[in-house]
């Protein structure tokens, strides 16, 4: 896969006094390419000069970055408590057997990947997940299925 | 906006704000915080402004988006003055009536008003509502009231007076001895006296201090930080902004985490509208004092809430704890004396002092000074943040704000302190909050989670949650948390799937004492508090678990069976339709038969059963 | 003048920076470590230096290889029941991650672990877990090498140690400290030919071929490391060192030194 190293170089120049935001550099790769290629990780530690291993660690130790490109829609299913004492665990299955994937992955046809969160904050919603950066609580197995077969359709689902 | 160079400057420009309101006028606040925001919020405000415009009296009536109210349960919220009349679960389709009735004609929309679970009564007025009239709402309670982005609206409330009150005539150190004074303790997890915090720091060497908000609110069940900062960001500035004159600190930094955007976006908005005021950056309010901060995301860490792997995180690394040898106040933040403080921690600032720190002191316990903001979640029915004085006993909190268990069940237990905090029983339901005696029953106030639960919840299967949670969380460094942990995790498991051993009770005691002893940070040493907890009050759940191969509460999936009750089903089939496996079988209207084998627990045909037929056993 | 109390023996050192743990073992007393090296800044990972301080009303749990002395009057216990029971406990968490390391087995003997009642780790395809997460590679290589050719990657029970995208990194000269210092020998060195390789880094690194004899001896990519950190002329990296010390000699042997000016002999 090439990649637009352009945007890279703008990124690059944007944190070109902040010598150690690297956290928020690769934040903005992975906004960019909604995942963080290889090609650009490499290219990056060149350019700031910084050993690949570094980012590298930091890519695998924060979930917020992903190594793997992300599928069309993403769902996060939240498991903090609150959601977790009203079910959350029921609706992930619900989630990872509709779309025959574990958390973490994303499916064959590229589009969903499902992750789990712990905790966005929204508890009095629980149980909820996140689709696409929206939020859609007082889950039931119901909801989650129209959800996943309606994903084309611009239904406002939550309740 | 104008620079302001004087604190007298800033006084002048707040009377003309607060002359400029008219409070004849009608207003409503719509809260757009997250939880209302995903119940529908924003559409309920393109509705008020679509509305008003077309009826042609957008220019009376006084719209705000406003930050978290905290009455999560009962959200979308419309606040309306005069009256302080509060609407719950508004939805745009009300938005016509509210406007009507309301606005225009001063009635009551009755079925829009809240309703008290247990009396039944329709109650109009927001501080009448038990939930909101137990509240001591000293932090929290302007962010109905205000647009968070709006800098005005915060100087109209008494914004930055507690500001202009230290620049005009407050030196540091006497600054440092009034929050000392006050005897406020930190609000983030450990309960470590501020101003010795404070005074620490000022007294450490180097020309270079910092301070840092933890903005990292990572406890499963918390969002009081994220509700402050989405809603009263200008709240949690000031205090940070007088916290830096008071030790010397010319640069601070906002740790917020990556899944709050909002409160990104908010308290960035709120940081270029102090500059700009002159409240922040270069000679604020035309003193010799400058300060700056800086938003550092959080890149999906819990971890990181820990304060020395926080401050190693801002340095660009790995959110792995270190040692503490030396506190943070001395040596920090590139080994700098650093103050970092949780969002909370800060907010109470200016509030001290503005109204002194003998008055603070007045409240709360004799070791726990001042309110602080629960967060109230799970099985009860008023779900929200909840602010109150501490001491104030788990049973009001719960049962008189809280309104009580949902569905009228039983209380079992409540979680405070998040994952790092311990369960407690009914027995103990008179215990005053309080850091001392939350810690002296195994739990701890820590950031305020209250996770309330019910006889449907197994407190094994918590444990084993809890302690899932840590073990993914873990930064991985230390063998005691990563290795013991995980152990642990394994055993509980195994317990939860009808495999465990009386002996294992011992083992997960041992390996909870050498974690709690030998962990290298926080995050290890109170991750067994769930299990040792759970242990110690519910001890014949977990004999349940492992001698009967029970799981009461009918939790734990390889312990239960789904049964349909043949007296009660109808035939309908919805429960056949529903079953993912095919394990259920039957003629139309004849009785439905759940085959063992081939079920998975999945609950969804007592999910969309009408008659009761399905329960858990 | 610091004057503190170790096992009931009192102690006084007038060092700046002394550890507890460096102060025991000078005085003979012996602390347990794993992921201590005095090359390199203490880590504190593997918590079997954990020692209890006493000060006044408070006893604390530290890790005595970066604990500094400091306070006056201090009391120190090295090796209380509960410390037992911690080392020991250390020992049976690694033990059951690495349960054919010699050197773990033997530690574990020795802080008294009798019985394995915890289940082992079990990888795929026979394979076995041999890297305890000490992190002296990794520290070896950014402290004292300079190179940070691997880290730490992922975090809590997937954590390990790897080169960047788990393939050769280009940072890496090939100077096996890693492996020095690798307490398990989980880190393995092999050599055929012109190549070097370690694994598990899955790295592959071409020896400089002596020009004269034809041994190969060091890394191409240190050599290319220390010459530009160091100034050294390109010649000498070419030869091995004893061919090096041959042509020397042979040089030196061309001039008369007992003359005044040194000359070249006829």
């Amino acid at each position: 896969m090439t990649v637009d190293l352009e945007k890279v170089n703008s990124i690059i120049e944007k944190y070109r006094d902040d010598r150690e935001a690297f956290i928020a550099l690769l934040q903005d790769i992975s906004a960019e390419y909604r995942y963080l290629p290889e090609e650009v990780i490499r290219y990056v530690s060149e350019e700031i000069e910084v050993p690949v291993s570094r980012l590298f660690s930091l890519a695998t130790f924060y979930t917020s970055f992903r190594l793997e490109p992300r599928g069309e829609h993403e769902v996060q299913v939240c498991m903090g408590t609150a959601c977790h004492v009203r079910g959350a665990p029921r609706m992930l299955d619900k989630v990872t057997q509709k779309l025959n994937i574990k958390p973490g992955e994303t499916t064959e046809d590229k589009r969903f990947t499902v992750e789990t969160v712990n905790c966005v904050g929204a508890c009095a919603l629980g149980p909820l997940l996140v689709y696409d950066g929206k939020y859609y609580g007082k889950l039931t197995q119901r909801k989650i299925e129209k959800l996943l077969e309606g994903s084309n359709d611009e239904d406002d689902q939550s309740s | 906006m104008m620079k302001m160079t004087s604190p007298a400057e800033l006084e002048k420009y707040r009377s003309s704000i607060l002359e400029g309101i008219d409070s004849g006028r009608p207003s409503v606040s719509v809260c757009c915080g997250t939880g209302c925001s995903a119940s529908g919020a924003l559409e309920v405000v393109s509705a008020f402004e679509r509305l008003l415009e077309e009826k042609g009296i957008q220019a009376n009536i006084n719209t705000k988006i406003t930050g978290c109210h905290g009455f999560c349960e009962q959200g979308p919220l419309v606040l309306l003055s005069p009256g302080n009349r509060l609407y719950c679960k508004v939805t745009e389709e009300d938005v016509d009536d509210i406007i009507e009735e309301t606005l225009l004609a001063n009635r009551v929309v009755e079925r829009l008003l809240f309703v008290d679970p247990v009396t039944g009564e329709k109650i109009e007025k927001e501080e009448e509502i038990p939930f909101y009239k137990k509240q001591l709402r000293l932090i929290f309670g302007d962010n109905g009231k205000m647009v968070p982005t709006d800098i005005r609206d915060y100087l109209s409330l008494g914004g930055y007076s507690a500001l202009a009150k230290v620049l005009k005539g407050m030196g540091p150190q006497e600054v440092i001895q009034e929050i000392k004074n006050s005897r406020l303790r930190g609000r983030g997890g450990a309960g470590f006296p501020t101003g010795l915090k404070w005074e620490s720091c000022d007294k450490a060497e180097g020309d270079i201090k910092y301070v840092i908000c933890n903005a990292d609110e990572g406890d499963p069940g918390c969002f009081q930080d994220r509700s402050l900062l989405e809603g009263n960001p200008h709240l949690v500035l000031e205090g940070m902004i007088i916290g830096a004159y008071s030790v010397g600190a010319s640069q601070g930094y906002i740790y917020v985490r990556n899944e709050y955007p909002l409160a990104v976006k908010n308290f960035s908005t709120a940081l270029e509208q102090a500059r700009e005021m002159g409240l922040l950056g270069e000679n604020i309010l035309g003193s010799d004092f400058s300060f700056n901060i800086k938003v550092v995301r959080g890149g999906g860490a819990f971890v990181c809430g820990e304060s020395s792997a926080l401050i190693t995180s801002i340095e660009g690394r790995i959110g792995e704890p270190r040692y503490k040898f030396v506190h943070a106040a001395e040596k920090g933040l590139w080994d700098r004396p650093t103050v970092l403080n949780n969002v909370k921690t800060w907010a109470a600032v200016p509030l001290i002092i503005n109204r002194g720190a003998e008055w603070f002191s007045e409240i709360g316990t004799e070791q726990s000074k001042g309110t602080m903001i629960f967060s109230l979640t799970g099985k009860v029915n008023n779900t929200g943040l909840v602010e109150v004085p501490m001491g104030i006993s788990l049973r009001e909190l719960i049962f008189e704000i809280g309104g009580g268990i949902l569905e009228g069940r039983k209380f079992k237990a409540v979680q405070t302190g998040g994952p790092s905090g311990g369960c407690i029983p009914e027995g103990l339901l008179n215990l005053p909050l309080d850091f001392e005696k939350l810690a002296e029953v195994g739990s701890m106030v820590g950031s305020g989670g209250m996770i309330v639960m019910d006889e449907t919840t197994c407190m094994v299967d918590v444990a084993k949650y809890f302690l899932s949670f840590t073990q993914e969380e873990s930064c991985g460094k230390c063998v005691p948390c990563r290795e013991g942990g995980e152990h642990m995790l394994k055993i509980l498991e195994r317990i939860t799937r009808g495999e465990g051993e009386e002996r294992d009770l011992e083992l997960l005691k041992e390996i909870s004492d050498t974690m709690q002893c030998a962990s290298l940070c926080a995050l290890g040493k109170l991750a067994p508090n769930p299990v040792l907890t759970t242990l110690k009050y519910f001890p014949e759940e977990y004999l349940a678990h492992i001698k009967d191969k029970k799981c009461s509460a009918g939790v734990c999936k390889e312990l239960i069976e789904y049964l349909i009750d043949p007296e009660a089903c109808t035939g309908c089939g919805r429960c056949l339709k529903a079953c993912p496996t095919g394990a259920i079988s039957g003629e139309k209207e004849a009785v439905h038969i759940l085959d063992q084998e081939q079920c998975i627990k999945c609950g969804n045909c007592m999910e969309v059963c009408r008659f009761d037929a399905v329960s858990v056993e | 003048m610091v004057s503190i109390t170790i096992n009931g023996r009192e102690i006084k050192t007038d060092q700046e920076d002394i550890t507890l743990l460096q102060l025991a073992r000078s005085e003979g007393i012996g602390i347990p470590t794993l992921c201590f090296h005095k090359a390199l800044l203490p880590y504190g990972a593997c918590r079997l230096c954990v020692v209890e301080v006493t000060g006044g009303q408070n006893t604390k749990i530290v890790n005595s290889c970066a604990y500094p002395v400091r306070e006056d009057g201090i009391s120190v216990q090295t090796n209380t029941p509960k410390l037992k029971q911690i080392r020991k406990n250390i020992l049976e968490f690694l033990l059951a991650r690495c349960p054919e390391i010699d050197m773990v087995k033997k530690m574990a003997s020795g802080l008294g672990v009798k019985e394995k009642r915890l289940p082992e780790k079990s990888l795929p395809e026979d394979q076995t877990e041999e890297c305890v997460l000490c992190g002296l590679c990794v520290r070896v290589c950014g402290e004292v090498i300079g190179k940070e050719a691997i880290s730490f990657v992922h975090r809590g029970a997937e954590r390990e140690v790897a080169a960047p995208f788990y393939s050769q990194s280009k940072d890496c000269v090939g100077c096996t400290a890693c492996h020095f210092v690798c307490p398990t020998g989980a880190i393995k060195v092999k050599e055929s030919g012109n190549k070097r390789f370690i694994s598990p880094w899955n790295t592959e690194i071409t020896l400089v071929t002596c020009e004269m004899c034809g041994i190969s001896f060091a890394p191409e990519n240190s050599g290319e490391y220390l010459q530009a950190k160091l100034g050294l002329p390109a010649e000498w990296l070419k030869l091995c060192p004893q061919c090096r010390r041959k042509v020397a000699a042979e040089t030196m042997g061309k001039y008369d030194f007992t003359s005044r000016n040194v000359i070249l002999k006829k």
